[in-house]
Order: C-alpha cells, then structure tokens, then sequence
C-alpha cells in the first residue's frame, strides 16, 4: 500500500489530467490505468461559454482521490493562494506544490517551493512538493513534514527519462516518507526503473496523453510500475564482473 | 452594478445579490466553481450568504487538466 498522510491507495501510479486528445480517449485511460490520484490544474472559468464540458463531469469524481497542483504559480504566495482556492472546492485536501522557476526548463523555484510547502504545512494540507532531485533539498522538505517527496526525472514533458539515477537513489535512500517521481518519465521502462530502485509511486500525464495511444500506454504503464515494484520487493541480484553459471557443472553427459 | 470578473468589467442587474446569484446570472450554479471576492476565497458553503457589492473584484476559477 501507497500511505500518503492520512490517505492509502493500492495503485502507485498518479495520473496527470492535461492534453488528452479528447475527453472520452482521457476517461478511457485513466479506467485503464487503474489510477486512484488524478492531478489537476486551478484556472480562471471562461465566464462568457459556461456551456463548455469540464473533464470533472466526465469521470466520477468520487473513485478518485483529487490531487491540485499549483502550476502557474510563481512565488509561495502566489502558490499558497492557488492551493486554497482547490481547497475551497471541498474536494479536496492533498496538493501538489509547483513553483516554476524558468519557463524555458519549467525546474522549481527550490526557495519558493520550500517556501510554499511550510505554510500549507502551517494551514493543514497534505503536501506533496514537486522539486529537483537536489537531495539536500528534498531532505529539508521531509524535515519540514512534507508527506511524501516528488522529484523530478527531468524536465517536465521532455520524456528524457531518470537523467540523474544517483541523485535519486540518494533521495530515496535518505526518505522515510514516500518518495514519488514526478515529471519527465517518457516510457514504461522509465517507469519501472524508478520503481525498481525504490520509488513509491511514479505521476505521469504527457508520458500518456502524448502518446499515439493513450489508452494502451496508460495500460502499459500501469503494468510497468506494478513489475517495477514487485522486482523492487523481491530484491535485485548484485551484479557481478563475471559469469555465473545456472546450470550444474557436475555431472555433464560428455566424455 | 458593475463587477470586474476574472478581469473583466461586467454590468450585472441588481437583482443579483449573493455570490450564489452571480453564479446563477452566469449558469455556472450547478458547476464545481471557486470563488474568491475581493482577495477573499470563500467556501461553497458561504456562496448563499455572500453579499456583493458594486465594484467588487470576483474571481471565478475551476479545475482544469494538468499534471
């Protein structure tokens, strides 16, 4: 089980909600991938089409536990601010704290997220910062009492996979509350690995919803960080510079 | 009265009272939406009794996708 704060979910996959190709390929694939967490995104409604459809009504809300993130934001208070308006909803409680800090990189603003994340400490919120896989960094947030770690395998979007394995080993190592990798997943392998080496959960969105199948890619994503974990409990062999032979030398029917 | 929603300045008529009626003006009352008047985030529960005012600064948001 994935315990975050006070809430425990059997999938450890977290599923981002933006650039589906359409609302029923979205529902399809999170049915598919079996997801408890969704993310979303705060925005201002367009007041002049109130008609438009909203992903909400498409998926029964009630199945998932909401994860808001504060995208957009800035600064911590800018940050802070967008975390209370989702929580003013009703819906939810958890939020996940992004602080971009470079629109080019889209990397966190380390100061502010850590920022951020004290004060929704502060008003009660399960926090869930999204940061860089500085792992000095990551240890202050844990210290602050964040309720689990997100750091990133890359840039978000970029697909590039875990680009620096050793500083999240590190991560992962050092922290006792769940560590999630968060952003720049491209493949299921990628996924895996960071299930492999420890992670508790992985969140992904462009990694499926940019795929040429979203469906199917959720499906494999999903069995990806099922294997990833199972190979992760059941403990990897230690490598070795030699060969090591499986089956018997005795007893071999050549003369 | 005149509101500036999400930025905008809107003439709303006067039978509107409650954070509750500008929703209904609007047809957004039976949408998951936040509100926040004049830097203040309310609550769902507060959307009845919320009065506004001329000139009040309304900020209507909701949940859009994102990761």
């Amino acid at each position: 089980m994935l315990q975050i704060g006070n809430n425990e979910f059997s999938s450890r996959l977290l599923l981002g909600t933006g650039k589906y190709p359409d609302f029923d390929i979205q529902k399809e694939a999170v049915d598919v991938s079996a997801t408890e967490i969704l993310t979303f995104s705060v925005r201002r409604m367009n007041i002049f089409e109130a008609s438009q459809p909203n992903f909400l009504e498409k998926l029964n809300v009630s199945k998932y536990t909401l994860l808001p993130n504060t995208a957009g934001a800035k600064t911590a208070k800018e940050a802070v601010r967008i975390a209370k308006l989702a929580k003013a909803s009703g819906l939810c409680d958890m939020v996940k704290v992004e602080v971009i800090g470079c629109q080019k990189t889209l990397l966190p603003d380390p100061v502010e997220t850590l920022k951020a994340s004290e004060e929704l400490l502060k008003e009660g919120f399960t926090v869930l910062p999204y940061t860089s896989d500085d792992v000095l960094l990551a240890r202050r947030l844990e210290e602050l009492g964040c309720h689990a770690i997100m750091p990133g395998a890359s840039p978000i979007g970029s697909g590039q996979g875990i680009i620096n394995p050793l500083n999240l080993s590190f991560i992962i190592e050092q922290t006792s509350v769940p560590v999630i990798v968060d952003a720049g997943i491209g493949t299921p392998s990628d996924a895996a690995i960071a299930m492999e080496m420890g992670a508790a959960g992985v969140l992904l969105n462009t990694a499926v919803s940019g795929a040429k199948d979203p469906v199917k890619m959720a499906n494999a994503m999903r069995l990806a960080i099922e294997a990833g974990r199972l190979g992760f409990e059941a403990g990897r062999i230690s490598k070795k510079r030699y060969a090591t032979a499986s089956s018997p030398g005795e007893g071999v029917s050549i003369s | 009265m005149e509101l500036t929603v999400n930025g905008n300045q809107i003439q709303v008529p006067n039978t509107v009272k409650t954070v509750a009626g500008l929703l209904q003006h609007f047809k957004l009352h039976h949408k998951v939406v936040i509100v926040e008047r004049n830097a203040e985030i309310l609550e769902q529960a507060k959307h009845t009794e919320t009065l506004i005012f001329d000139k009040d600064k309304i900020e209507l948001v909701h949940f859009v996708g994102g990761g």
